[in-house]
């Protein structure tokens, strides 16, 4: 007897159809086959199945059991196989029927004992049975809000048994609990910040125009510490960009059941020591790598210069554009990328340098060799370069500054201004910049790069145009040359 | 004319030669030679060669003790710019923020009195120098440790072709010649001989800009030193340079003065921040009182003045 049940692959965040066929031949010797090119994990879905099934109090067939997954030339990963493969054996031993079956779509991994456990990418699994006109998923408890973001009837349930007494109508599924929004961590705040008013500053910048933002200095003087400030003051994300977050977030399964929807712009910090298919994406599987998972909030590198160069390169392409391209022999992925990048460095290895107190004993040979692992291409996607200074012993034990939720304020209404349209630079203004590409020197990109920054300083200010004093603000955060040479 | 031979075989065999050997090697390199070829080669790749007994090689150069036998030169202008007054601006390649401050500086003022800078295209206190004499607006002098093809450093690339669209690069060395570290010395007595001052700006005790010093002295020409930090090893070498009897140099006018030339009135540019430097900005915030956005605008002007140049997060003054 031949079953059916359906669910989706996952190929980067692309869902595509898989059909569980499910064959029981009852006068066959006794075996349980897995076939459709199914990973480790999915292939260890015999075992789960059927201790499940029989947990569950459902008798497992005797004969011989071939699970199909289709297409089978599509690889298929993870353990969220679990419950079509359950359900479709189910059916095809007539113990469900699969008239029902085949109106839902299903994911969820199976614990020994029959339960239901949630899986990544649940999100992306459900808005595939939409596209393909499925209303209804079976999964579980945990995962149920975060597929209902999707607009799909998202049935929950806590064990197989009740998934089968739903689908033969013995049982109405529960509601969805409402998730239990738990009380977020606050992010840093800039009111910890003593001294640092140039970072400040630049800080707010960066977050009202969605600027590039690198922090040097010598050790020490807090340039991590205000990097980490920064998610404190971006606006939370629209609807649109939170679902873009939240399925990338699913597919890597991060989201927590508190917080099905991920509303408040993502912070990564991936080490230096972070592969580069860590940090863009890739692996056997395809996974979205750091990049990706910072989409739509902040990527922070700490120690740029510490990073591969290849790691660094490979970021180039998702700067420019806003995705990845991933591309294996197992096939294509494109995942979306649009983060800020915000990195910090030494000014030089031994890090003495643009510290007053300590002398830097760099050869002219390392110091070279340390700036060169930034290419100017690299160094070109900063809109906002600055020195970070260590900061005097008065300064820091003067009150807090700022709190950010005054600066946040500030951002959102540049933000807005911003997004209504772009403002123009008055003539005096274009006079000063076009003084300025030929005495500092600026280059193409960095004259580009200075005007686009000058725009948000003048939005901040609440200015109808760019004039010369909010395009000089500008220039005094450019790329110094030491660093480009 | 052997000299182009001469110069060609010294670089072809590597050795330091400013007068014919008396070798076989030399004898037949001089037989195959075939100076009309080499020259027309040398001139399709926008290359010169002005030898040694040349009414354009420069007479300063022809005075040293152990002049070249002739310099392949880049650039398009008059050869005359060799022999104009010119003063050799040199130090360490890894230096501090104050040493590029005032490389720049100085080389800005003293290219805007008249006077050619003289520098070795290295990173640090030589790129500096260079720059300045860009900043200036007049051509400036690149004399190389390796072929007159080759761009050493790499990084300088840029600032080599700055240098040759308004002034001049040379070498003693042919084209093709590899950079290697016992030709550095000898570029440097090229750097001495051109100019008939020498500024070392920030050395350590035993820095190759003191070997341009050392050069200067011997042949009786004006060495200055920029006094540093009696605590900073970056300044070693020209502190030691000062107690040996150098002159010191506090600012452009030392040097114009030596040449005989007024020293020009500057436009003093009034600013109430120049006083509080060197300082990072955010000092000048907490000292002033002023926002971070207003300092920084400030800050910029000063820069576009050439009365300010931020280096490492210092600003510094450069009026």
């Amino acid at each position: 007897m031949l079953a059916r049940a359906i669910t989706h692959a996952l190929v980067g965040l692309e869902p595509r159809r898989v059909e569980v066929e499910a064959d029981v031949y009852e006068n066959g010797l006794p075996a349980f086959v897995i076939v459709g090119l199914p990973d480790r994990a999915c292939a260890e879905a015999r075992q789960r199945v059927r201790s499940g099934i029989q947990s569950a109090e459902l008798k497992f067939p005797g004969g011989r059991v071939t699970v199909n997954l289709a297409p089978a030339g599509l690889r298929k990963e993870g353990s969220g196989y679990d419950l079509p493969i359950a359900l479709a054996v189910l059916a095809a031993s007539r113990q469900l029927p699969h008239a029902e079956l085949d109106r839902h779509a299903a994911v969820g991994e199976l614990a020994l004992d029959g339960r239901l456990r949630r899986v990544g990418g649940v999100l992306a699994v459900a808005e595939g049975a939409r596209r393909m006109g499925i209303e209804r998923l079976l999964c579980p408890t945990e995962s149920a809000a975060e597929a209902a973001l999707t607009g799909i009837v998202a049935l929950p349930f806590r064990h197989l048994a009740d998934a089968v007494a739903y689908l033969r109508g013995e049982l109405e599924p529960d509601e969805i609990a409402p998730p239990r929004y738990a009380e977020r961590v606050a992010p840093p705040d800039l009111a910890d910040v003593r001294g640092h008013e140039r970072a400040r500053r630049v800080l707010e910048i960066a977050a009202a125009g969605g600027h590039n933002l690198l922090l040097g200095g010598p050790p020490g003087t807090g340039k991590t510490m205000l990097a980490r400030r920064l998610p404190g003051i971006l606006p939370a994300l629209d609807a649109q960009a939170a679902l873009e977050v939240t399925r990338i977030h699913s597919v890597a399964g991060l989201l927590s059941h508190d917080q099905p929807l991920v509303e408040i712009p993502p912070f990564r910090a991936p080490h230096h020591s972070a592969s580069t298919a860590a940090v863009v994406g890739g692996g056997p599987g395809i996974r979205p790598g750091e990049a990706s998972l910072a989409h739509r909030g902040v990527l922070l590198l700490d120690e740029l210069a510490e990073f591969p160069r290849p790691t660094l390169e490979a970021l180039r392409q998702p700067l420019e554009d806003g995705f990845v391209c991933i591309a294996r022999a197992a096939g294509r992925a494109i995942f979306p990328a649009r983060f800020q990048l915000v990195a910090t460095m030494n000014l030089c290895p031994c890090g003495a340098r643009g510290d007053a107190s300590a002398e830097c004993s760099c050869s002219a040979q390392r110091l070279a060799a340390y700036r060169d692992k930034l290419s100017r291409a690299l160094l070109d996607r900063f809109d906002l370069v600055i020195a970070v200074p260590r900061p005097r012993a008065d300064e820091l034990a003067a009150g807090p500054g700022e709190a950010s939720e005054a600066v946040a304020e500030r951002v959102s209404s540049a933000r807005e201004l911003l997004a209504v349209a772009p403002l123009r630079r008055t003539a005096e203004a274009d006079d000063l910049l076009t003084r300025a590409v030929d005495r500092l020197p600026l280059s193409g990109r960095g004259r580009a790069r200075v005007a686009r920054v000058s725009r948000t300083i003048a939005a901040l200010a609440g200015a109808e145009d760019v004039r010369p004093e909010h395009l000089g603000e500008a220039l005094a955060y450019r790329a110094p040359q030491e660093l480009a040479a | 004319m052997t000299e182009l031979a001469l110069a060609v075989f010294a670089s072809e065999t590597g050795t330091h030669l400013i007068r014919p050997p008396a070798s076989a090697r030399w004898s037949a390199h001089l037989r195959s030679f075939d100076q009309a070829a080499y020259e027309q080669r040398l001139a399709r790749d926008g290359f010169r060669f002005v030898a040694r007994s040349s009414p354009f090689f420069p007479g300063l150069l022809r005075a040293v003790h152990d002049p070249p036998p002739g310099l392949f030169v880049r650039g398009d202008v008059d050869l005359e710019l060799l022999s104009r007054p010119g003063v050799a601006i040199v130090g360490t390649r890894a230096c501090s923020g104050y040493g590029a401050a005032a490389a720049r500086a100085l080389a800005r003022d003293v290219a805007r009195a008249g006077l050619i800078v003289v520098s070795g295209l290295a990173r640090g206190v030589d790129a500096e120098a260079h720059r300045g004499a860009l900043e200036a607006g007049t051509p400036t002098v690149a004399v190389l440790g390796c072929g007159i093809d080759r761009d050493y450093p790499a990084a300088h690339a840029e600032l080599a072709r700055r240098v040759a669209e308004t002034g001049l690069i040379v070498s003693e060395y042919a084209p093709g010649v590899e950079p290697a570290p016992w030709r550095f010395p000898a570029r440097n007595r090229i750097v001495a001989g051109l100019a008939a001052a020498t500024v070392v700006v920030e050395a350590r005790e035993r820095s190759g800009a003191l070997i341009t010093a050392d050069l200067a002295l011997e042949e009786g020409r004006e060495v200055f030193a920029v006094p540093g930090e009696i605590t900073s090893a970056l300044s070693a070498g020209t502190n030691a340079l000062l107690k040996i009897g150098a002159s010191p140099l506090t600012c452009a006018d030392d040097i114009l003065s030596c040449f005989g030339i007024e020293p020009a009135s500057v436009v003093r540019i009034d600013s109430a921040l120049l006083e509080l430097l060197p300082a990072s900005a955010d000092e000048l915030v907490r000292r002033t009182g002023r926002t971070a956005a207003d300092i920084a605008r400030e800050l910029v002007e000063l820069e576009l003045a050439g009365a300010a140049a931020v280096y490492d997060g210092v600003y510094r003054a450069t009026g």
